[in-house]
């Protein structure tokens, strides 16, 4: 059971890692434009709000946020051992459930979000 | 077992000060903040666009405008692209070999079709945005 359990987490960090690595920057650079007032057209409220309706665009959004959250979630776990906290069954749960949270929002304000 | 093990004394804090490798690996950890950061901003914003109101989306697109925020996302994006990006480019060719064959495919070759699907994907995604 345990080998089982670890190759799900392990696969969610690799699949995520990869993921991460190929899309952050990209977004990364979307908040960065914003943040100098240089909104993209694609940004501004009618186009994204059109491409988040799309089912396409959920799909999307939902599988980067949510391999981003599990990813993040492994590492982290990892990283305070790493800082010498040896606490990992609190720290396991409660990264762990951060992402679980951050998976259920993810999909609840896709859902919401509509013509 | 023996019955004296020797334990080398080590900090479990500060561990990885004493060599040039180990630092390097936790500065590549560090990238998760990022991942956990930029992750629950874009879960955020899209909060603000569950509202399905212009008004809300743009004073969040307002909230976003600062120095502050201009300095922190230019130091993220330079950080994750040397430290996760490009590191996780690199040991590609290691964590998938290809086999062609008898042989394993040469790793640059891995490494190049990386950069160049990213090159596509970051242009699509500027593409859908209204970049470019």
């Amino acid at each position: 059971m345990a080998i089982a359990k670890k190759a799900i987490v392990w696969g969610l960090f690799a699949a995520g890692g990869t993921l991460t690595a190929f899309v952050f920057p990209a977004l990364i650079a979307l908040f960065l434009l914003i943040a100098t007032g240089n909104v993209p057209e694609g940004m501004q409220f009618e186009q994204i709000h059109v491409f988040v309706t799309s089912w396409l665009g959920k799909v999307c959004l939902f599988i980067v946020l949510f391999l981003s959250l599990w990813h993040a979630a492994h590492r982290l776990r990892v990283v305070a051992h790493d800082f010498g906290i040896r606490k990992d069954t609190l720290v396991a749960s409660t990264v762990y459930t951060l992402a679980a949270i951050g998976t259920v929002l993810s999909a609840y304000y896709l859902w919401m979000i509509k013509a | 077992m023996s019955r004296r093990p020797y334990i080398r004394p080590m900090s479990q804090t500060t561990w990885y000060m004493r060599n040039g490798r180990y630092k390097v690996y936790m500065l590549r950890e560090m990238t998760s903040f990022l991942v956990g950061f930029y992750t629950f901003l874009t879960i955020y914003a899209l909060a603000t666009l569950a509202s399905n109101s212009p008004q809300v989306w743009n004073s969040f697109l307002s909230s976003q405008q600062s120095t502050g925020m201009i300095a922190l996302h230019g130091f993220a994006l330079l950080y994750f692209l040397f430290y996760q990006t490009f590191p996780w480019f690199k040991l590609a060719p290691k964590a998938m070999p290809v086999q062609v064959g008898e042989k394993t495919l040469p790793g640059i070759y891995i490494v190049i079709g990386h950069y160049i699907v990213w090159a596509v994907l970051s242009a699509f995604i500027f593409w859908l945005a209204g970049v470019i």
